[in-house]
């Protein structure tokens, strides 16, 4: 809602210009290296050769409205581009089709300037006009975005999402090279969203021509174009030789092929015939890859923005009591988890992942201490413990986990029967305020989609995720919390930013005190590829283009 | 003969339909809300609400079941969720697939199992024949992903003849018809064994070896056309036993047919694909035993309709 006020304060208020040295400054404020974003290729990098990347599950859709799997997300992220995008291999964020941009100090209106001469690969020029477009048309319900809601700052969000508008209010084109945004309320996750794929820049032309079908001819900015889909064997993408990024992409051909399991793809990247299996290494080979030295040179090892971590329904007894919350917290054992997973993790004492801004480094979270949990449940009422259930999906290594977890807290007399259950049940077990007293969260946990903070909040740990079909299983809901994490997102200017995830920092803190969660650990993640791929590490383990930055990999066996 | 058909071809249709509403009503207790699968993990409530009423789940089953079955008359198996595409294109992109699939398999198991059960049969009682019915049983009874893995793993892997996974040539095609095969040769030696014993008891053969007549000529002239009948008989119920196991064979060896269609669609909820999937395979058994039926009294003459 914009009052009077805000616009009075819109008029006279004083802009200030982000360069990417001011950028570079916000990075080295988070703690973060920082490369110039315009220079960011590596010069050592190939021009040409083609790869084959293998996926066991079908592409749905290179709509960026609507694709939000695994595997079309970072290939949408090659076909299109967005006004901010992040350095490759990190958090970072960075002006993408937009040259400049331009916040208010009232955090509430973001000016950007976009890039001359950007061409959709249909040979047209990309304008104001078309961002415009691409984001009335992502909010619009009839799109059907999973997305949409990310775009609720925007003024007019809701006309356009009850249908009563269809165009957001909020965003006006100055000029063909200008666009502004005006939000209902400050927002500093606002350039995240303008990086999320389901901001990208669409050819309204092109929607139209192709209607539903747009996502299996999508036409975008990117470095990629889409040269063959042969539905369920394979999506071929070519090099756009026009795209603006000068130097880029490296490859000229990238061919996914689609229906192969982890297992028979691991095969074939041992024979050479594949250059990264999508899927990563299947569980059941891990050790073995990891014992060959061979193999093991070719694994890329990286954070991932992941936390697992077992749900404690604070709305049913005893986990009410904070104190029991507090006893499950000290009774679990870790490290021996994540020795169960093979150390493919590391583990965790808060809910945010390490390579997350606001994490806090210095946290030392609940020790594991059977004598002080047993302490915990005595004071709470509960000296001979009781009886729970915990669900967890019942896929590997799920039920595994949940039996270390149940073993952890037979030792301290908590006696938990298991419900390993299908995905959806246990989605919906955690969406039922009686459904479920612990979930353990693994095959389904909270994976961030963009690098900040504020995304491991809302939905899984704030009082808007508490409501039936939520994700917040907990059912924790602590109003001054919920104030405070909109203080803290309300803190729009950059040079504030470490205050921010020093706000941050502290909200995690005080939910570990009330301990809805006991996070257990962080998954890591692991690529393998060929020998032949080339490029730094940190472009196979790259935390927004996952599993691994197809724009700026190349192969090192071209002349 | 037209009103035997006709008997049976409304039989047909009322199975399917009841497949349908089976199918359809499984799908609709499902714990899981498929909405939420569309919608993913961030999508607030009023956008999986939205999607919901879009695609007609909030209507009440019958109402949603009639939906489904009108558009079904009308050759529309509706548009997937999570795909983005109508379900018929869908599956008849990947129905050549599945096809050549079949027709690799029943070759293998055909060869494979009549071979086997016709020594098997005329070796009887010895440990050739145990040997052989061992080896049936295990076809039988291992499972199509062990076989599946095996196979990749001795003649793709290791001796390298054989491309791992994929589709596209003659060599794609081999081990997995080969495993699909292995199971329905485990079934055709067994039965081919068993009617080749009864044709080897009948009259007639003892007269043609009183009339002195050659072993060989015996069982190939006079005993293999009669048992091999009713064995051929049985192909058209084998497909119900083959869409079965091209669920795990197709997801085994990235085979592009609608075994693996079904698979990815039943793990994201992708109802439209399950059902068309479950109808189109429903649709091949019930016309394999039509098949099957009417056309076993032109092999077998002892066989009448009525």
């Amino acid at each position: 809602m914009k009052t009077k006020k805000t616009r009075e304060r819109e008029h006279d208020m004083r802009k200030y210009l982000i360069s990417t040295v001011a950028a570079s400054v916000l990075a080295l404020v988070l703690g973060m290296t920082s490369v110039r974003a315009e220079d960011a290729v590596d010069p050592n990098a190939k021009q040409g050769g083609a790869i084959t990347i293998t996926y066991k599950d079908d592409v749905a859709t290179l709509d960026p409205a609507i694709g939000y799997d695994w595997q079309n997300w970072s290939m949408i992220k090659s076909l299109f581009d967005g006004l901010m995008d992040y350095e490759p291999g990190t958090t970072n964020l960075r002006p993408d089709l937009a040259e400049s941009y331009e916040i208010a100090p009232d955090g509430k209106t973001f000016t950007f300037k976009l890039r001359h001469g950007v061409k959709f690969h249909n040979g047209r020029e990309m304008t104001a006009d078309d961002v415009k477009y691409s984001l009335d048309r992502v909010t619009n319900p009839k799109t059907q975005s999973p997305g949409a809601g990310f775009f609720g700052s925007i003024k007019g969000y809701d006309d356009v999402a009850a249908g009563k508008a269809e165009s957001l209010a909020g965003i006006t084109v100055v000029d063909p090279y200008t666009i502004k945004f005006e939000l209902t309320r400050p927002d500093a996750t606002f350039l995240h969203v303008m990086a999320i794929n389901f901001s990208h820049v669409v050819p309204k032309e092109e929607v139209e021509k192709y209607g539903t079908d747009f996502g299996k001819h999508p036409v975008g900015t990117g470095a990629f174009k889409l040269a063959e889909w042969t539905l369920g064997q394979r999506v071929v993408f070519e090099r756009n030789p026009d795209y603006w990024h000068k130097g880029l992409p490296h490859l000229d051909k990238i061919t996914f092929e689609i229906g192969q399991e982890p297992i028979v793809a691991l095969l074939r990247l041992q024979k050479g015939e594949i250059d990264v299996p999508g899927d990563g290494i299947p569980p059941a080979k891990f050790q073995e890859v990891m014992a060959d030295p061979e193999q093991k040179a070719r694994v890329v090892e990286g954070g991932q923005l992941h936390t697992g971590y077992i749900t404690m329904n604070t709305t049913m007894a005893p986990f009410d009591n904070v104190k029991v919350r507090q006893a499950v917290n000290m009774a679990i054992n870790k490290d021996r988890i994540v020795q169960l997973i093979n150390n493919r993790a590391v583990p965790a004492n808060q809910p945010l992942p390490p390579s997350m801004p606001g994490y806090d480094k210095e946290f030392k979270g609940y020790p594991y201490d059977v004598a002080k949990a047993k302490a915990l449940l005595a004071e709470a009422g509960h000296p001979g413990g009781f009886d729970t259930q915990l669900f967890a999906m019942n896929t590997d290594p799920n039920p595994r986990i949940a039996q270390a977890i149940q073993q952890d807290l037979a030792a301290v007399g908590i006696k938990a029967s298991i419900q390993s259950l299908a995905q959806a049940n246990v989605i919906a077990a955690g969406g039922d305020k009686a459904g479920a007293p612990m979930i353990w969260s693994g095959g389904m946990a909270w994976i961030a989609d963009f690098p900040d903070p504020s995304n491991f909040y809302g939905p899984i740990l704030g009082c808007a995720g508490a409501v039936p079909g939520g994700w917040n299983w907990s059912w924790y809901c602590n109003k001054e919390l919920d104030t405070k994490a909109a203080e803290a997102d309300s803190i729009v200017d950059p040079a504030k930013a470490g205050e921010r995830a020093k706000m941050w920092s502290e909200i995690y803190g005080k939910i570990m005190e009330d301990a809805p969660w006991a996070p257990v650990f962080n998954e890591q993640r692991f690529t393998m590829k060929s020998a032949r791929m080339g490029g730094a590490d940190n472009l196979y383990v790259d935390p927004v283009h996952i599993p691994i930055n197809y724009d700026n990999v190349y192969v090192t066996d071209v002349q | 003969m037209i009103a035997y058909l006709g008997r049976r071809v409304v039989q047909s249709v009322l199975i399917l339909l009841g497949v349908s509403l089976i199918t359809f009503a499984l799908l609709y207790l499902l714990p899981a809300d498929p909405v939420r699968q569309i919608a993913g993990h961030s999508a607030t409530p009023e956008t999986v609400e939205n999607i919901r009423r879009q695609l007609g789940l909030d209507q009440p089953f019958v109402v949603q079941y009639w939906h489904y079955l009108t558009s079904l008359l009308s050759g529309d198996l509706g548009r997937s969720y999570i795909q983005r595409s109508e379900v018929t294109e869908l599956i008849v992109s990947r129905l050549p697939a599945s096809l050549l699939l079949m027709v690799g398999a029943i070759a293998c198991e055909v060869v494979i199992g009549l071979t086997m059960g016709l020594i098997a049969a005329v070796k009887r009682g010895t440990a050739t024949d145990q040997s052989l019915m061992v080896a049936s049983f295990v076809g039988v009874s291992a499972p199509q992903f062990v076989v599946g893995l095996l196979l990749l793993y001795v003649f793709a892997v290791r001796l390298g003849w054989f491309p791992i996974g994929g589709y596209g040539t003659w060599r794609h095609l081999v081990l997995p018809s080969l495993t699909m095969g292995i199971l329905g040769a485990g079934w055709y030696a067994r039965m081919m064994r068993s009617s080749m014993i009864d044709v080897l008891r009948q009259d007639y053969v003892r007269t043609a070896r009183a009339k002195g007549l050659a072993r060989s000529a015996i069982i190939f002239r006079h005993a293999l056309p009669n048992a091999i009948l009713p064995v051929i008989a049985m192909i058209g119920i084998d497909i119900g036993i083959f869409m079965g196991g091209i669920v795990v064979v197709e997801s085994v060896f990235g085979w592009p047919g609608i075994g693996q269609l079904a698979w990815q669609a039943i793990q994201r909820i992708d109802i439209p694909i399950i059902m068309g999937v479950t109808l189109v395979s429903a649709f091949a058994i019930v016309l394999g035993n039509l098949l099957a039926d009417t056309v076993a009294p032109f092999i077998d003459p002892r066989i009448k309709l009525r």
